[in-house]
């Protein structure tokens, strides 16, 4: 009963969208007040009716209603409440699901935030927003019934894959569609920019703040990601340029991108066409992301179970959406008004600049996804493209980006000093050379890779980068020291945000440079009793046991392990065994450290009285989960921001020091 | 000329969208099976408990006639929708269906049998880790393999069997194979 009242809650869901998609657009456009008001109210009814779909299938969820076959095919009784939960979207019906709640609550958000908004604006946008939920109801009620029933129902469910049923993937998911359906706010309004011919300000001071907080989901989704991949896969790395991994890191490279060049919209009203250009990549890369995990285009080692008439249905939903979008840009783009000019040498061209390579990266990581695809479908062949292809590709794109993020912040609007902005950087420069020299020497010279040096270098660059930024801005040295601190104090929280993410992206290329370059393994067949010494830790083996856990069996070694004969750590990786479905898993035991994480995975007994054992030191590891902690709190801070929290245009008349940024 | 220059994402998008269409025909994942056209694999499968004598799966138990082989388990939910199917095609009598119980409690596997009905000639039990089924070239249940009168694997149907893909791709090879 309560399974069909969430399908029934879908399809009123539907009707209500199919309305808010239609009537405030005409309402717009003859400028009848009592149509475009409409988007409100209609908003919030699919707030409240995907609330209840939701509720209704997480409901047969906790209660393990096996009569619900999604319910069946990935839940069970013995499985821990939490995991019970993270089942809901842990399969193709029950994300979706969450994608269109996501996606209404980011409606109902404009409805209650943005009252100063024009209201022509907002019902386009709204408009627009119900469009996407209404292609995306179609999907789910045709293709993807979350609520259909089995009949007979079994005794028990499938259960979870038990590589999901992991604390830091339980939330993966529903930070990534915060992130993915949040750049569905910037495509909305600019579509509704697009139809309204107009694309201002005010337009830029709005769309900042939700591609910010889209940003900043997005951020931490991928981080909790690779942070489950590189704790729970057991092979000590944490990115492998996966089609899937890509699908999430696609939009972010586009909403980054985004979110510099809107910065210019609104400081400098230019850029205009291409912010509009990209927040429809942005979103457009989130919808193709969906499109390659549940189309079975692309393989991947985690990608959804696929069908193919949800393959066409979606590739529709693809071309309407973004082919339509796109089309609207070439008719519609052409006549917005250009705004202010700058010279070449600016902080727009620096911002400019970041776009351009930003959006070649994005591209250059779209390449080699599909390329598999290209050749298949040209009968070139079954290929498939690697981590070498995206590091030779993609990284050299990343050092002239890295290297003008020290430059752009210190250049001025509109024309920009360039001699002068290197001359600040002389120190921060002096010691990049000093910290590749020093590298390179450490590492004894060729022994280390040679691009090592050169990490370093960049993250040192721009660390110092950040912080020059950071003094010139409050004088620090040039004015007495007591109105430098005056400064400091007053410096608006989006120049703060500016700061911590910028000097977060350093700490994070140091922590990926050093664990990249460093990494050290061994793999071997160890006794009981046996000591491997990787990096000065010896790991000594104690005994490897059987543990039971609640849907699980393990083998759980135990090492001991000692630095420089002082004990470190007592290490327990574990080789589990889950029943339903049954699949092993392995649980790695890490310790972390300043300088690097201390790594032990434990498998199956080798034959010869031995374990197979994989130890590892991976350093500078914990440098990549601060530096991107740092990234999502500059965001945050920046979100805090009073500017951003009054967004609407009628309230921008503020004290004369928020207009700087 | 600047006009043109609008026009570029909707082309690009354009060209992916015709690449996107080709490869929902194409499957990454269709790895041409090594094990098509070739004998199935030696095995000797002990019988399920308390299904007569004429069970087990051998090697020998799949010459003579063209036949389908069915790996199943208790604990597949897919298998439970192809179910019903299967007992419609052994009511035709057109083919002998053998099963395979996959990873299963062979008590397990007997139950499920008499709760759901039994479609199959023999049945053979392949406990965890499922040797066989991995010589089989199997990657999840429901697979149903068709073999011809000498015991070669003839082809491969991943997923459970529907009425559309019995009618439209097993049927016909089936009746290809016993002319």
């Amino acid at each position: 009963m309560i399974a069909e009242i969430g399908h029934f809650a879908l399809i009123l869901a539907l009707a209500v969208a199919l309305v808010q998609a239609v009537v405030p657009l005409i309402g717009a456009s003859r400028g009848n007040a009592a149509w475009m008001a409409l988007s409100g109210p209609t908003s919030a009814a699919q707030v409240l009716l995907v609330a209840i779909s939701f509720a209704a299938l997480t409901h047969a969820y906790v209660t393990s209603d096996f009569s619900v076959m999604n319910v069946a095919q990935n839940s069970h009784t013995d499985k821990p409440m939490l995991y019970k939960v993270a089942g809901v979207w842990g399969n193709h019906e029950g994300s979706l699901l969450l994608w269109i709640t996501i996606l209404a609550v980011f409606g109902g958000a404009v409805t209650l935030f943005g009252r100063n908004l024009p209201p022509g604006l907002k019902s386009r946008a709204l408009a627009v927003q119900a469009m996407i939920t209404v292609g995306f109801l179609l999907f789910i009620l045709l293709t993807s019934n979350p609520f259909e029933r089995l009949e007979p129902p079994p005794l028990n469910g499938q259960g979870l894959n038990p590589l999901l049923q992991d604390p830091g993937l339980a939330f993966h998911p529903p930070l990534l569609y915060l992130g993915y359906v949040g750049f569905s706010m910037a495509f909305s309004f600019a579509i509704a920019a697009l139809i309204e011919g107009r694309v201002d300000a005010a337009w830029a001071r709005w769309v900042r703040p939700w591609t910010l907080a889209a940003w900043i989901f997005l951020t931490l989704g991928i981080a909790l990601g690779s942070w489950w991949a590189y704790y729970e896969l057991g092979w000590g790395g944490w990115w492998y340029w996966d089609p899937v991994e890509n699908a999430s890191f696609m939009p972010w490279l586009a909403g980054t991108a985004l979110l510099h060049s809107a910065v210019v919209v609104e400081k400098r009203d230019a850029l205009k066409s291409w912010t509009i250009l990209l927040a429809i990549t942005a979103f457009g890369l989130s919808l193709l992301g969906t499109f390659l995990v549940r189309s079975g285009v692309i393989t991947s080692v985690h990608a959804f179970a696929t069908d193919p008439a949800r393959g066409v249905f979606i590739l529709g939903l693809l071309v309407v959406a973004i082919g339509g979008s796109f089309l609207l840009y070439a008719v519609r783009a052409p006549a917005l008004k250009t705004g202010g000019l700058f010279a070449p040498l600016s902080r727009e061209g620096t911002l400019l600049l970041n776009n351009v390579l930003m959006a070649t990266g994005a591209g250059t990581v779209l390449l080699g996804t599909l390329y598999p695809l290209f050749a298949d479908a040209l009968n070139l062949g079954k290929v498939s493209v690697g981590p070498p292809f995206f590091n030779a590709v993609f990284l050299p794109l990343m050092v002239p980006m890295v290297l003008a993020m020290a430059v752009g912040p210190l250049m001025s609007w509109k024309r920009g000093d360039l001699a002068g902005a290197l001359s600040r950087l002389k120190i921060a420069g002096a010691l990049a050379v000093a910290a590749a020299i020093a590298t390179w020497v450490w590492q004894g010279g060729s022994l280390g890779p040679w691009w090592a040096a050169g990490g370093m270098a960049l993250a040192v660059w721009l660390f110092l980068g950040v912080l020059t930024e950071l003094a010139e801005r409050i004088r620090l040295f040039r004015a007495p020291f007591s109105q430098s601190l005056s400064r400091l104090a007053k410096l608006p929280r989006s120049a703060w945000g500016m700061t911590i993410t910028h000097a977060g992206l350093a700490v994070f290329i140091a922590g990926m440079t050093a664990s990249s370059a460093w990494k050290l393994e061994s793999v071997q067949s160890q006794k009981i009793g046996e000591t491997i010494t990787v990096a000065g830790y010896a790991f000594t083996l104690k005994d490897v046991q059987s543990v039971q856990g609640p849907n699980y069996l393990a083998s759980r070694g135990t090492f001991e392990v000692t630095k420089d004969g002082k004990p470190f750590a007592v290490m327990q990786p574990q080789k589990r065994q889950y029943k339903s479905p049954p699949m092993p898993t392995t649980e790695a035991a890490i310790e972390t450290t300043f300088l690097g994480d201390v790594y032990a995975v434990v498998g199956d007994s080798g034959g010869d009285g031995g374990y197979v054992t994989r130890l590892y030191f991976n350093p500078l590891v914990v440098w990549m989960w601060a530096g991107t902690g740092m990234m999502v709190l500059g965001g945050l801070v920046s979100l805090s921001d009073r500017r951003h929290r009054v967004g609407a245009p009628t309230r921008a008349r503020l004290p004369a020091h928020s207009v700087r940024a | 000329m600047r006009r043109l220059l609008y026009l570029l994402p909707v082309a690009v998008f354009g060209i992916l969208a015709l690449f996107f269409l080709r490869g929902l025909t194409l499957n990454p994942r269709e790895i041409p099976s090594v094990l098509i056209n070739r004998p199935v694999p030696e095995m000797n499968l002990p019988p399920l408990p308390g299904r007569g004598d004429n069970t087990g799966l051998a090697t020998a138990d799949l010459k003579g006639r063209v036949s389908l082989v069915n790996i199943y388990g208790s604990w597949c939910i897919a298998c439970v929708q192809e179910h019903p199917y299967l007992m419609k095609i052994k009511q035709t009598g057109i083919v002998p269906i053998h099963g395979i119980d996959w990873r299963d409690d062979p008590v397990e596997g007997a139950k499920w049998l008499k709760k759901h009905g039994d479609p199959y000639d023999r049945v053979g039990i392949d406990p965890a880790p499922g040797r066989t089924a991995i010589d089989f070239g199997v990657t999840g249940a429901p697979e149903t393999f068709i073999v011809d009168k000498a015991g070669i694997i003839r082809y491969k149907h991943i997923g459970p069997v529907t009425p559309e893909a019995w009618e439209k791709t097993l049927l016909p090879i089936i009746k290809e194979l016993n002319k």
